[in-house]
């Protein structure tokens, strides 16, 4: 999926990233504790969190993904966002919250990377 | 076996905000370096994890880095409360993060248990209230 599908399906605000558009991306994650995150993804896949420190920016990058959603209406800080364009990083943002923001990601395709 | 290319890096203890800037460094040098993208990976995890774990509990310490031309050697050492219990540390879900840590997405009892995951070997010496030191290696592939 491209991530810019994502925009799309999840009706997000694109806060950083925009020419990273058309990047694919191959699975997802949601998740407030990125050691769970840490643990379990693999690479190339689109974190949905609650959380806005910079601490889920490291770990995104740490785990080669390439696009963070932010759900439940939440907007990280500037510091934040700066950090993630160092990193080519995409970052959005969705009204929506954690459950069904992931629901309608897994229900156009996006697998969630099989089980631990 | 030749010289290792050495990094060393201090670990601020009282800023969550900049934990992890050391690992984001050696992750840039290793891709700078040509490693192979898996090695680059679990190095970047495992000393992440560490990182952060200096942060939370120890108040900061130093990461060095060596890297061979077989292996990859991080070396994390601090002055912190020391570990009481190391096999009760490493199980998976184990923690004594304060609730403020959690908060922010980490304390959930998996930083040493991923240390040991993504390297191939592992080391922790630690003695209460001197500190601890944790060596791990990472085989170059």
């Amino acid at each position: 999926m491209k991530i810019k599908e994502i925009v799309s399906i999840l009706d997000a605000d694109i806060l950083c990233g925009e020419e990273h558009l058309e990047n694919e991306v191959h699975s997802a994650c949601g998740a407030d504790m990125m050691s769970d995150v840490l643990a379990f993804v693999k690479e190339q896949a689109v974190l949905l969190t609650g959380l806005i420190n910079p601490q889920v920016v490291r770990t995104a990058e740490m785990m080669d993904m390439r696009c963070i959603v932010f759900v439940r209406g939440k907007t990280p800080p500037q510091e934040v966002i700066e950090l993630a364009k160092e990193t080519g990083l995409v970052l959005l943002a969705s009204k929506e919250r954690m459950y069904p923001a992931c629901g309608k990601l897994y229900a156009t395709g996006l697998s969630g990377g099989g089980t631990v | 076996m030749s010289e290792p290319v050495t990094f060393h890096f201090d670990v601020e203890g009282d800023n969550f905000a900049s934990a992890g800037e050391a690992s984001v460094s050696i992750k840039k040098i290793l891709r700078q370096l040509n490693i192979d993208p898996e090695t680059i990976r679990k190095v970047s995890i495992a000393m992440y994890e560490g990182e952060i774990n200096m942060v939370i509990h120890a108040n900061g310490g130093s990461a060095d880095v060596l890297i061979f031309p077989d292996k990859i050697r991080i070396i994390l050492e601090d002055t912190g409360p020391g570990i009481a219990d190391i096999s009760l540390a490493m199980q998976e879900g184990w923690s004594t993060a304060k609730e403020n840590v959690r908060n922010l997405g980490f304390g959930a009892g998996m930083g040493l248990p991923n240390m040991k995951k993504y390297t191939d070997k592992m080391d922790i010496e630690s003695e209460l209230g001197k500190g601890t030191k944790v060596t791990m290696e990472v085989f170059i592939q």
